[in-house]
């Protein structure tokens, strides 16, 4: 078989964000799946920001199949038997196009078609079984005993990175660096969702729970809903589940989150339609591995290009930029002929002036801050517990509200808050 | 709604061979079986007749926490096949 120009391994957001980046260059560009087709095997909470892929982007994302525009969006901190919302609207959120809800076999779908439409040849029930070098050069990849041959490689693998680990770029699968999340597609007609959650017409929400969601575990549950589908799930750290074995197990986690009263009610004659899970790199800009050699790139979750913030976390956009991105280097180096480390080191310097690595690099501290396990079970005991006290008026007279807030302030300006609020100026 | 039930709303096309292998020899070495706590799916049981840990692995929604999970190495993951496997309608 004669030589490609690049050959993009995986068709998810990542790689067809690069082979978009591509399609007018008249290289000849193949995208290998493993999938039926883009997205049957890929899996988000999910919703995609906009803003920060508006100068990267170009018109990749016009007319793409988004489920409901956020307009609001809702925190629920679950104590044990109690718990409390906020619910966050503004204009700002309104009017702008924000971010998006999107189910991704329909969304990289219709991305795989559009790279298509313009000569990039996606092929699906492909999956690459290793990468190829010579002289510690990347020179292709092999399918069964298929060898294919190309100029650069991009690794768009996922979060697994089976690829990348053979090849030494990225470190060993840690249970402290990556998290499970679960799903399930729960279906509603589209007027039940616009009632239920307070929206108009193509207006959505996204809702995170902290708290009793996880038994305290390191990690949330998150609601989002869909044009006429609810995306239900929860997320905790793998070393997490394991700490509480034998007693929690990750699918109970995710059947007890539908049956708390918070939840129940909202999706209440649903039917469950799918069910999913998948990883997400947790471990921030420390966990971001080698991203180049000679004849590779490494985009995506593949890269470990994932950010948990506590309130919001996102990948999608770091995929979508990291492909485009990878995308501007690969053109480079076809017009210098030279596919060698030292052009396609190009890729890290570009990201490094993207939002991607600054990003990243400004929330490094965040999975240190994060891992302790008093966020994710004393202090939303403690804040319901507070509420609970405020809001209740039993047979004896009540309390002055500041002699409440007062007892309440001192048992939780404890010495572990005190060291959690000095870790906080990190983050 | 149980786990089983769950599974079975999905589209998953499953290959003759296993693309989860289970290395008994250091599998059984182990006190704590996280696999089976981890999995989304339950899909880790140990036998009856054999006491070996064992993976219904054509429920499997290819997350590979259980590989993640099994520190001593004793899961041997991979991707299915093309065309076998999992096949998200909504994902």
């Amino acid at each position: 078989m004669e030589k490609l120009d690049v050959i993009i391994v995986g068709g998810g957001i990542a790689g067809l964000a690069c082979a978009y980046g591509l399609k007018d260059e008249g290289l000849n560009v193949l995208v290998l799946e493993r999938g039926e087709f883009s997205g049957s095997k890929n899996v988000t909470g999910g919703r995609l920001y906009l803003n920060p892929l508006k100068p990267i982007v170009k018109d990749m994302l016009q007319g793409a199949p988004f489920e409901r525009k956020v307009v609001r969006e809702r925190w629920t901190v679950l104590g044990d038997d109690s718990s409390i919302t906020f619910d966050f609207t503004s204009r700002r959120i309104r009017e702008e196009d924000h971010s998006f809800t999107v189910l991704r076999a329909r969304f990289d779908r219709y991305l795989s078609e559009r790279v298509e439409e313009k000569g990039v040849l996606v092929i699906p029930k492909y999956k690459v079984d290793d990468v190829l070098k010579n002289n510690g050069k990347v020179i292709g990849v092999s399918v069964g005993k298929e060898n294919l041959f190309a100029n650069v490689v991009v690794i768009a693998e996922g979060a697994l990175g089976f690829l990348s680990r053979k090849l030494g770029m990225r470190g060993s699968l840690s249970p402290r660096e990556y998290a499970l999340g679960i799903k399930e597609i729960v279906e509603l007609p589209e007027e039940v969702i616009n009632e239920r959650f307070n929206v108009e017409k193509d207006e959505g929400v996204a809702h995170l729970f902290i708290g009793s969601v996880t038994k305290g575990l390191f990690g949330g549950g998150f609601l989002y809903t869909n044009r006429d589908s609810i995306s239900l799930g929860v997320v905790v750290k793998i070393s997490a589940i394991m700490s509480a074995y034998p007693h929690i197990s990750s699918n109970e986690l995710m059947e007890r989150f539908k049956a708390f009263y918070e939840i129940k009610s909202i999706i209440k004659d649903g039917s469950t339609v799918e069910y999913s899970a998948h990883i997400i790199p947790e471990a921030g800009y420390n966990g971001v591995g080698k991203l180049y050699g000679d004849g590779v790139l490494i985009v995506g979750d593949a890269a470990g290009f994932s950010l948990n913030m506590g309130v919001t976390v996102r990948g999608m956009d770091f995929a979508i930029a990291s492909g485009m991105l990878a995308a501007e280097t690969i053109k480079e180096a076809f017009s210098k002929g030279d596919f060698s480390e030292k052009v396609l080191s190009g890729y890290e310097e570009r990201l490094k002036e993207s939002f991607v690595l600054k990003e990243l690099e400004s929330f490094k501290e965040m999975p240190e801050f994060l891992d302790n396990e008093d966020i994710f079970a004393y202090y939303p005991g403690k804040l319901t517990e507070l509420i609970g006290r405020l809001t209740y008026f039993g047979e004896s007279p009540k309390e002055r509200i500041w002699r409440t807030l007062k007892t309440w302030a001192k048992e939780i300006l404890n010495r572990k808050t005190m060291k959690l609020l000095l870790k906080a100026r990190k983050i | 709604m149980n786990v089983e039930e769950k599974l079975a709303k999905n589209i998953i096309k499953s290959g003759k061979v296993s693309h989860i292998k289970i290395r008994n020899e250091i599998c059984a070495g182990c006190e704590k079986r996280y696999c089976m706590s981890v999995c989304p799916g339950n899909l880790y049981k140990i036998s009856e007749e054999t006491k070996e840990v064992i993976v219904e692995y054509s429920g499997c929604l290819e997350c590979g926490t259980c590989m993640i999970a099994c520190v001593r190495g004793a899961i041997c993951w991979e991707y299915p096949g093309g065309e076998f496997g999992v096949q998200y309608r909504y994902g």
